[in-house]
């Protein structure tokens, strides 16, 4: 449905996007990875028309966004970084412009209704928007994605700036739409992408780093787990019974919340549950759990892991060496 | 493009720069008008089309300032550019607008002419002759106020600029006389706004001061879709 090939945007001597090639597919949901300033945006005003890119093609469904892009436009819903929105306008006015810009032909009433049924803003359609608090906005910016029902979707960044039940209702509009539509979605959050999409590219500094299904991003993510664990005891003793442990790779305590307790951040080796033997080399001493959480990776640790892989696939022999001079 | 006139039109209603700006401008107007006309006693009307074209340096910019400078602060401009529209039609769209609303002004401003007839024999060639060339200034005023704000996200600055600008075009008329060299003041009187104007008051249809109009609008209007592609570019 989607075809990047060789992307490339440069700002001066400085690469934005620097040769970035992937495919989406019809129905695919894609989780577009990677932090501030990654080329996230860039890739995704290029492929809907609102930038220029210094060189590569980008095809929508075939169509050549360059060389036809009304055609290409027509195809493409798009939720920018900042939903654009016309403050002074109530709900209902904007999304009649809306439909009107994109010159759409389906039945007008019912098409709009629909498309606030979808996304939930049935009841503030006769509001202004600049009354509306941020996940209306952020809805309504959806919503006018949604007119003309283009097969492809593409968010830039949905939920940022959104409490988290606002959120998961992002989420969960986005998971919907999935079924009947091609949809890719920018985020810098790791979970974010992971629980919505299908598959997972990740970008870092214009360059793709790693392209995979979730399931497998996810599994290079997790091999090693980082536990944090509240424990009430003496903090060296406990750091000692700690490291021995059977497949704790590190231990550290963090800090003191309460009174003779400590959190301690443990990393276990590869595939290595350690949560069991913790619990029975703990209780032995008589030192209570009193909190045991799986910490996520952070952005940045996936992205070292990703590009350590990265390195490990095209030169096995050096990927300790690179490893070792982390 | 239809969408996008209407939603400007409609915008300059919902935002109080529309009442401003037939506000300012009817008030403005008014009070040259029985300046130039009713306190002089006199039916020549062309003393107030002067005065009218030095008002239009502030009041043009207050139509034009925020047309490509909000949206571009407000990044509302994302929607334009990635609809189904050509760039030369987000453009016209918006000039269009903004031509719609002087119009309508300078049309309510044209009742001032009755109490006029009442009391005197008006010359209405001249009066028709203005009038044309007045929507022919306001319409290339329009086009410069639309393209200094294309260059700007910050409508006091689109406004500031497209106010220089004016200014400096009917300006030059007069610093004209105070200059040596033939060839610059031939150059200088060839760029500016006001000498074409002077065949109007005299009720003479000048055929070449309209082609001047149309392509200097044109000029700037095609530059500032120049100026929207660059922006995709660069």
């Amino acid at each position: 449905m989607i075809e990047i090939e060789h992307l490339v945007k440069r700002y001066g001597s400085k690469f934005a996007v620097d040769d970035i090639s992937f495919r989406v597919n019809r129905g695919e949901i894609v989780g577009f990875l990677g932090p501030n300033g990654a080329g996230k945006s860039t890739t995704l005003n290029i492929l809907t028309g609102y930038l220029s890119s210094t060189s590569g093609t980008v095809r929508v469904s075939g169509i050549d966004v360059l060389d036809s892009p009304y055609e290409a436009k027509r195809l493409i819903g798009f939720l920018p970084e900042q939903p654009p929105l016309y403050v002074d306008m109530k709900v209902d006015e904007y999304l009649g412009f809306i439909y009107e810009l994109k010159r759409c032909t389906l039945n007008r009433e019912k098409h709009l209704k629909e498309v606030c049924e979808v996304t939930k803003i049935s009841d503030v359609r006769g509001r202004m928007i600049k009354n509306l608090s941020k996940g209306y906005r952020q809805r309504v910016g959806i919503a006018q994605s949604l007119i003309g029902n283009p097969p492809v979707l593409v968010f830039d960044e949905p939920t940022v700036g959104l409490d988290p039940k606002q959120i998961i209702e992002i989420r969960n509009l986005v998971r919907n739409l999935g079924a009947d539509h091609t949809v890719i979605l920018s985020s810098h959050i790791l979970p974010e992408v992971q629980a919505v999409a299908d598959r997972i590219v990740v970008i870092n500094q214009g360059r793709i780093i790693a392209d995979e299904k979730t399931e497998n991003l996810n599994r290079v993510v997790e091999e090693d787990r980082l536990y944090s664990v509240k424990i009430c005891g003496p903090q060296r003793e406990v750091l000692a019974a700690l490291s021995k442990i059977p497949g704790v790779v590190r231990a550290d305590a963090v800090g003191e919340r309460e009174l003779d307790s400590f959190t301690y951040h443990i990393q276990s080796e590869q595939g290595v549950d350690i949560r069991k033997p913790l619990f029975f080399a703990l209780s032995e001493r008589g030192w209570p759990i009193l909190g045991l959480e799986a910490v996520g990776m952070s952005l940045e640790d996936v992205f070292i892991k990703l590009m350590d892989a990265d390195a490990n696939k095209k030169r096995p022999g050096d990927a300790k060496a690179a490893r070792a001079g982390r | 493009m239809f969408a996008i006139y209407k939603r400007e039109v409609y915008s300059y209603f919902t935002t109080p720069i529309g009442y401003v700006f037939m506000a300012v401008f009817l008030a403005a107007s008014g009070f040259l008008f029985s300046l130039s006309t009713l306190q002089s006693q006199t039916t020549d009307v062309s003393g107030y089309f002067q005065f009218l074209m030095f008002a239009y340096i502030i009041v043009i910019p207050l139509l034009t300032m925020k047309t490509f400078a909000e949206e571009r602060r407000t990044r509302t401009e994302q929607v334009l550019l990635t609809a189904p529209v050509s760039l030369t039609g987000i453009v016209l769209a918006k000039f269009l607008a903004a031509l719609t609303m002087f119009v309508t002004t300078l049309l309510l401003s044209c009742l001032y002419f009755y109490p006029l007839s009442l009391y005197g024999e008006v010359n209405w060639a001249r009066v028709w002759g203005s009038l044309i060339a007045m929507l022919l200034i306001g319409m290339t005023f329009i086009a410069i106020g639309i393209f200094v704000s294309s260059l700007t996200e910050n409508q006091f600055t689109a406004a500031l600029g497209t106010i220089g600008i004016l200014l400096a075009l009917v300006i030059v008329a007069m610093v004209n006389s105070l200059i040596d060299s033939y060839v610059v003041r031939s150059v200088l009187n060839w760029i500016s706004i006001y000498s074409r104007y002077a065949n109007f008051t005299y009720g003479i249809f000048d055929f070449g001061a309209i082609v001047y109009y149309v392509s200097v609008c044109a000029v700037f209007l095609f530059l500032s879709v120049r100026v929207f592609e660059k922006r995709r570019w660069s």
